[in-house]
């Protein structure tokens, strides 16, 4: 029973690494602009098509770190372009702009790369094959989760232990009060999407070794379930986000062990009805009260 | 002032004919295989679907991004309930021809159509209509995308086909010939027609009271939920109608095109023409489909002026320039075509009806 599981058990942990390094970028950014930024799933894709042309010219080491500043850049641009100016308006109103921006940014990638599915590169260190028990996986299998796990050990160390973590923490907890304390917000901001955007790009390469096809819609769907992640975990909490893209990695994959495959997308969006039926605030999430 | 009203009336039933007419015009003249009919006939579609979006998220304020899910269960309520008998070995070849062993005909259907649709709805609503903001959206969006898993599920395949096409139900080509404009017309006219009555009704108001101020409309009497799922049931069951007429014009029927994004293109027809103005989302489909379907055509082709190759011009650029034409949209214009008036009132002094308090 075991042994048949286990290949199952590996590749949910593995998924589920990599929807909470996106998972990251949609829960900081909630919890400081109380926005669901719809465009994240695509900028992970972009992170995608960056490494397919890039890696056509360079080698892995020059670029890695470049897909991963060039990500950071998409990020940075699409929140001073598409979320800034709309600082005052009605929350709604940035929430269609961020969805404008998903359409913009996927129908530009149709364009630029011909629609057409792209291969995605072999980097180096995490296509091969190796045996963990009875069965055998890539090595991605095992990077994924060690990495994450840093990375957001990481994360959590910058919130607490530095200034602009300080500053992170100040404006989610109230937005005017942080500026009127002299926070520059737009900072603050900014870093946040630059720290998501780079995880979102880490967290491409770990995927796409696995789903080697790269095409314009990819990131739809791991972008949502990265996004119900964050709900599941308590949005605004990075390690909730963590163990909630864990779980629903998991579960997903057993479902498809149970031989339910075509159910596996809809169990995520059941568990996130749940969540938010029973506990809105998810996992780790605090308790806001509403105000008149 | 009576007479001003029915003067009003009888204007608005001559611009409403005026258009008919003209739809039926220009399909005599430029038959039913020409770009500007497909236009129309495209348009008038996505009108009804925006149009009851923007009841949800325009008039009761309530931000539902579920959409192409109740399109969905509306377009494969039409095409199981329309195919012609001696076609279902066909359709269903991998089923045994299916369970469904009847055919109605296409008007029942529609209205089958919405009905189960807003069935659906109601079911959805009563959990999810608990949630606010963007609980809501993410919480709909993912109704949708189970709709979307459960049609495509082997074991009702039978139902629904499973991820296979459904096809031969009656088209926009054959129900009636070279009327195709007209029908919709009628058909789109009457629903926008309901939707606006309901606006104008009691319920609409208490509908907008919800929108300005939840606590506020509470406080005043009304009953959140009740209209809250009130406004939800009736705008999937016009989506379940606009999912039908969508089926007719495609021709042919699969799960798989039922995605978000049909339901973020969309959101954006809805903004574009203005949240909470009906006239504003009928001309916002019309533009959106014109420009994506015929105007911005030539840009996906390559040009030469003289000997010059006019940079950039290749498959897909006409998106692109689609999405920022609506990103600018979005980030400048943000009241969108008609704000949330309405065409009818652009005349009358601001105000004088009490405008929004903003």
């Amino acid at each position: 029973m075991f042994n048949q599981l286990l290949p199952y058990l590996l590749a949910g942990i593995s998924v589920g690494g990599q929807y909470a390094l996106i998972a990251v970028g949609y829960t900081m950014v909630y919890g400081i602009l109380r926005l669901i930024n719809f465009a994240h799933g695509d900028i992970f894709t972009a992170a995608g098509f960056f490494m397919v042309y890039l890696s056509a010219s360079l080698p892995p080491a020059v670029s890695i770190p470049l897909v991963i500043v060039l990500t950071v850049v998409l990020g940075f641009t699409v929140e001073r372009v598409a979320y800034k100016p709309l600082r005052s308006a009605p929350r709604m109103s940035i929430m269609i702009s961020a969805i404008g921006v998903s359409y913009l940014l996927q129908n530009l990638m149709w364009y630029l790369t011909g629609g057409l599915a792209k291969q995605y590169p072999v980097l180096p260190g995490l296509s091969e094959t190796i045996r963990i028990g009875e069965a055998t996986t890539k090595v991605v299998t095992i990077v994924t989760p060690v990495l994450t796990v840093a990375l957001v050990v990481g994360l959590v160390m910058l919130i607490n232990h530095t200034k602009i973590g300080m500053a992170m923490r100040a404006v989610s907890v109230d937005f005017e009060t942080a500026q009127l304390m002299g926070i520059k917000i737009n900072n603050v901001i900014s870093v946040t999407f630059i720290i998501g955007s780079a995880m979102a790009a880490v967290g491409s390469m770990l995927f796409f070794t696995n789903y080697t096809a790269v095409t314009p819609t990819v990131g739809a769907m791991p972008g949502l379930k990265a996004f119900v992640a964050a709900v599941f975990g308590g949005i605004g909490s990075i390690p909730g986000a963590m163990i909630g893209a864990l779980i629903i990695g998991i579960s997903e994959n057993l479902i498809k062990a149970a031989g339910l495959t075509a159910f596996s997308d809809a169990f995520t969006f059941a568990l996130l009805i749940l969540v938010l039926l029973f506990r809105p605030t998810g996992l780790f999430g605090e308790k806001t009260t509403e105000k008149v | 002032m009576k007479e001003r009203k029915n003067a009003r009336l009888i204007l608005s039933l001559l611009g409403v004919a005026a258009i008919y007419f003209l739809g039926w015009f220009i399909e005599q003249r430029s038959g039913s295989k020409s770009m500007v009919v497909t236009v129309l006939q495209k348009g008038a579609v996505y009108a009804l679907i925006a149009v009851s979006m923007n009841l949800l998220n325009g008039f009761v304020g309530l931000f539902s991004l579920g959409q192409a899910g109740f399109m969905l269960v509306g377009a494969y309520t039409y095409a199981i309930l329309t195919i012609p008998m001696a076609k279902r070995a066909a359709v269903y070849q991998y089923y045994d021809g299916g369970w469904v062993q009847f055919t109605v005909g296409v008007i029942p259907a529609m209205i089958a159509a919405g009905l189960i649709a807003a069935v659906f709805a109601a079911l959805i609503g009563i959990p999810v209509l608990r949630l606010k903001g963007d609980y809501l959206a993410i919480a709909t969006l993912g109704f949708a995308e189970i709709i979307r898993a459960i049609v495509q599920w082997d074991t009702i395949g039978p139902l629904t086909n499973g991820s296979n096409l459904l096809k031969t139900y009656p088209t926009l080509k054959n129900i009636m010939p070279g009327n195709s404009v007209l029908f919709v017309f009628l058909v789109v006219g009457v629903c926008i027609g309901l939707i606006l009555l309901i606006i104008n009704s009691t319920y609409g108001r208490a509908m907008k009271a919800i929108r300005d101020d939840e606590i506020a409309a509470e406080a005043m009497g009304i009953n959140l939920f009740h209209h809250k799922q009130m406004a939800f049931v009736i705008s999937s069951f016009f989506a379940g109608v606009g999912g039908a007429l969508l089926a007719m014009y495609q021709g042919s029927l699969q799960a798989n095109s039922f995605k978000s994004s049909m339901t973020y293109e969309i959101l954006l027809i809805v903004v574009i023409g203005g949240l909470g103005s009906v006239s504003g989302s009928v001309i916002a489909s019309f533009l959106f489909i014109a420009a994506s379907e015929w105007w911005l055509r030539f840009l996906d082709s390559e040009m030469l002026v003289g000997d010059f190759k006019v940079p950039l011009l290749a498959p897909g650029f006409r998106m692109v320039v689609f999405s920022v034409v609506i990103m600018v949209v979005v980030l400048f214009f943000r009241r969108g075509i008609m704000g949330d008036r309405e065409l009818w009132e652009i005349g009358r002094r601001r105000g004088a009806k009490g405008g929004r308090i903003q």
